[in-house]
């Protein structure tokens, strides 16, 4: 089945999310479609799949142009999505999941189960899905849940698949067998949309790329005759430097030394399992795990946000195991949370308002118990131009602002100020080229003048880019630890370290 | 345009938005309400000439006469001031529905305080009963406060059990040697001693005329709530900690001391109305003297949109709603119940902007879609 997207427009109001979009999907293909987060992906898909109707142009399916008033219509055209969320019910079997909406019925409304089971194991054998129709939904890894949602869409007897950024929640291991599964979904003639922002990734599984940037397709061509510059200067729309500049690694004094910190969730299980760790000035501790293995607890702990059952945390020699957040942001600590929308800043208030979260009642700021919002707004004004936060004012509300540019204005708040400690947590998770660069130059620019820098990523490339020690975190534990410096560290080898492998 | 007004405008403050909110729907959703309130009299079999008889007289006994006026005002104190409270909990994300039993427990204070010094000189005897009051409202409020930030329980939950608790509490104390007026049987409190008393107004025009010192008061709070949310510190924490709990307590904003220090502040501020209502207007305590004050003051509060400049309009209009609603049940026979229906619509109308919008789209700028990601 061959979809193609003629002249598509699509406007919110006065804003253009869509304009003059063309675009051919062909059975037995990859369409890789890049673009940074903005740029309109989500709407075109969303276009495609029946949730929007566009403003102008038509969609045309096997040469007849067809209109969809909803989902459903799409779906019944054999177009289905995998969404970059699950929607699975945890609680439910696979097979449950799979029929949920279109269950098959026996006589008297009976569901019929069995015949679901059934189709589920062939469709899994017929792509290689390996899934097993019966287990509960909650108890598979991401990486199977992704392919029970795969699943789905297949049994809607879809032939035009779109994946939505469906690599960000894999490991690199689950990442090649996700390629496999593409590719074998292309073999048996399903045509297949790849959305990401990855360039590597892109590169590797797409027969075509497309590349979109505010909101139109800016570029295409052959991804064996394009390089990663080429596309990340197409997809931002000017050149981009990868390498992240920074001074010699010459590491000074401990400045973090965590013992034996053992931290619990708020049901009781262990997610921080007896975990020592050091940082010394000058240096960038990075920490690779898949999400989940204890590293939000660990940074919630060091933060001071949530009490150590056991364990010692020293910061330059200080006991800080039991320091309230606002103690430690005293002494030196800036902490980058790894949800900027619910714990970094407050979406409903200002730019100013934001900036001054954590310190509007020092001295600088506050006069007997009043605020001196001439002062803040004169200090928000320079650090929104120092730190390049891109707002019509810094009386705009924080919420409306891109998120490369809300993790800015986060960055300069905990940046902008003596520190010694920096914790950054998924520090540019989902964020555009350009911004991620930024953000990473300034976290070099805090190393070189000698602070500790620890950073959590669940995207290995941004570990392997910036550190200059690696630690994999899994299960609560550190169970491997590189250093660039010393040894090259190979991707494949941490990535098994990640999925629990010993070292 | 200069560059602080160019600030102004865009601030969040008295931007366009502040405008359509705090103006425009309050202002349309009253004219819903009454036409409303109109067919509701006609459905109730009342006669045209009748329903535009008392609409007139609803007029006439808000803002037609200087002793409207005064009843209006006089009325709209005690809302303002306990709505002033609510509006400072909502902006801090505490949904505080026990206003009515803080200003039972500020009134009593009063009284006690006010009797206590009925020897004193007015400078001393009414500031004293007055900031009793607003410390036995602050108290009061402050154990649900405590109670939320300690224990986790539910501060609605908390506040309404409050409220039944103050209702028999203010029964019993009233019986009590210490509060009881001498020589009575019936629960009654001593009469406030004529130094405890917040002075009348107008009276040197027409000894009738009941506005009091109380509405002093209530401007004073209004700028005094207004500093504290958008001047000060504490009030930077409330209003962090309303709109985004998590971010406050990841940016060292201590969440079980901000809300203690808010339900207390609320309390205060019901606390002061409760104190208005015994020194100002009814010289005593008696039982049910709280009037359902604290519940109107939701309503005040949540038509004010929380904000200090709005709840002062809000109170007056509710304070208009009253005293114009007496007049009508004098003039034109209709039961005052009716104006317990607009001011039941108006909070509807005000709940749903999208409706009154829909309604009367003159004055709004032209909604943009939704800011989705693209």
């Amino acid at each position: 089945m061959q979809v193609e997207l003629k002249n598509i427009t699509k406007r919110f109001g006065s804003v253009v999310a869509n304009k003059g979009v063309n675009l051919t999907i062909r059975p037995g293909e990859v369409l890789g479609l890049l673009g940074e987060n903005g740029a309109g992906k989500s709407t075109l898909m969303n276009v495609l799949c029946g949730l929007y109707s566009p403003t102008e142009g038509e969609i045309v399916v096997d040469g007849t142009p067809v209109r969809f008033d909803g989902p459903g219509d799409a779906i019944r055209a054999g177009i289905g999505m995998v969404h970059q969320h699950f929607m699975l019910i945890p609680v439910f079997t696979v097979a449950e999941n799979v029929v949920l909406g279109v269950e098959p019925v026996g006589r008297f409304d009976h569901l019929d189960l069995e015949k679901a089971r059934a189709q589920v194991r062939r469709l899994s054998e017929e792509y290689g899905l390996a899934v097993d129709a019966d287990a509960l939904v909650e108890t598979l890894p991401v990486g199977v849940q992704q392919r029970v949602e795969i699943i789905k869409v297949l049994f809607r007897e879809a032939d035009v698949l779109i994946l939505d950024e469906p690599t960000a929640v894999l490991t690199p291991q689950e990442v090649d067998e996700f390629f496999q599964i593409v590719r074998s979904l292309c073999d048996a003639g399903k045509a297949i949309v790849f959305i990401t922002h990855k360039l590597n990734e892109i590169l590797e599984i797409s027969d075509r790329i497309s590349v979109i940037r505010r909101g139109e397709i800016v570029g295409s061509g052959d991804p064996k005759k394009l390089t990663r510059p080429d596309l990340a200067e197409m997809m931002v729309g000017h050149p981009v430097d990868f390498n992240v500049e920074r001074a010699p690694f010459d590491p000074g004094e401990v400045i973090l030394d965590v013992s034996d910190l053992t931290v619990l969730h708020d049901d009781g299980a262990v997610a921080v399992d007896h975990l020592s760790l050091q940082i010394r000035s000058g240096e960038v501790v990075g920490i690779a795990g898949v999400q989940g293995n204890g590293q939000s607890a660990l940074i919630e702990t060091l933060a001071g946000l949530r009490p150590p059952a056991g364990g010692k945390v020293l910061f330059e020699g200080a006991d800080i195991t039991t320091a309230s957040p606002r103690a430690r942001h005293r002494m030196g600590i800036a902490h980058i949370p790894e949800d900027r929308q619910a714990a970094g800043l407050i979406g409903s208030f200002t730019v100013a308002e934001n900036m001054v979260l954590d310190s509007y009642y020092s001295a600088r700021f506050s006069n007997r118990g009043s605020i001196d919002w001439g002062r803040v707004n004169a200090a928000a004004t320079t650090a929104t131009q120092d730190y390049d936060v891109r707002t019509p004012s810094i009386h705009a509300t924080a919420g409306h602002l891109s998120g490369g540019n809300q993790q800015k204005l986060i960055v300069a708040r905990e940046l902008s100020r003596d520190t010694r400690l920096v914790i950054a947590g998924q520090p540019t998770r989902g964020l555009d080229v350009g911004s991620i660069a930024y953000i990473h130059a300034r976290l070099m620019a805090a190393r070189d003048e000698g602070d500790g820098i620890l950073i959590v990523s669940s995207e290995l490339d941004e570990i392997l880019s910036v550190s200059d020690r690696i630690l994999v975190m899994f299960k609560g534990r550190i169970v491997a630890e590189y250093e660039p410096n010393k040894a090259p560290v190979d991707k494949g080898t941490i990535g098994l370290a990640m999925a629990g492998a010993a070292p | 345009m200069s560059t602080e007004m160019n600030q102004a405008v865009q601030g969040r403050l008295i931007g366009r938005n502040q405008i359509e909110d705090l103006v425009l729907v309050p202002l349309y959703a009253l004219v819903a309400a009454l036409f409303l309130g109109a067919l509701v009299m006609i459905a109730t079999g009342v006669d045209l000439s009748t329903i535009g008889q008392s609409f007139i007289a609803l007029v006439r006994g808000s803002v037609g006469s200087l002793n409207a006026l005064s009843e209006t005002l006089t009325a709209a104190a005690p809302l303002v001031l306990a709505g002033l409270g609510l509006a400072l909990g909502f902006r801090a994300g505490l949904f505080n529905i026990g206003a009515e039993g803080q200003v039972i427990m500020g009134g009593l204070a009063a009284v006690v305080a006010g009797v206590a010094m009925a020897d004193m000189p007015a400078v001393i005897a009414l500031p004293a009963a007055i900031i009793a009051g607003a410390l036995a409202g602050a108290f009061y409020a402050g154990i649900a406060g405590w109670l939320r930030a300690a224990t986790g329980a539910h501060e609605v939950i908390s506040t309404i059990m409050l409220n039944l608790i103050s209702y028999r509490l203010l029964d019993y104390l009233l019986r009590t040697p210490l509060i009881q007026k001498e020589g009575r049987a019936d629960p009654i409190s001593k009469s406030i001693p004529e130094a405890a008393e917040l002075p009348r107004l107008l009276t040197f025009i027409d000894p009738n005329l009941r506005l009091h010192a109380g509405v002093f008061l209530m401007l004073a709070m209004v700028v005094v709530a207004y500093w504290l949310l958008f001047r000060s510190k504490m009030g930077f924490e409330f209003r962090a900690s309303g709109e985004n709990a998590i971010a406050a307590r990841f940016a060292g904003i201590n969440a079980g001391l901000t809300i203690v220090l808010a339900m207390a502040v609320a309390g205060a501020l019901a606390g002061l109305a409760g104190a208005n209502q015994v020194l100002g207007v009814l010289g005593r305590a008696t039982p049910g003297f709280s009037a359902g004050i604290g519940f109107d003051a939701i309503a005040v509060a949540l038509l004010g949109r929380s904000h200090p400049v709005g709840v002062l309009f809000a109170g007056v209009l509710f304070g208009a709603l009253e005293a114009g609603g007496r007049q009508m049940q004098v003039d034109a026979g209709v039961s005052i119940d009716l104006i317990g229906i607009i001011q039941a619509l108006i909070i509807v109308f005000i709940a749903a902007p999208l409706l009154v919008k829909a309604i009367f789209p003159w004055g709004f700028r032209r909604t943009r879609s939704k800011e989705e990601e693209v």
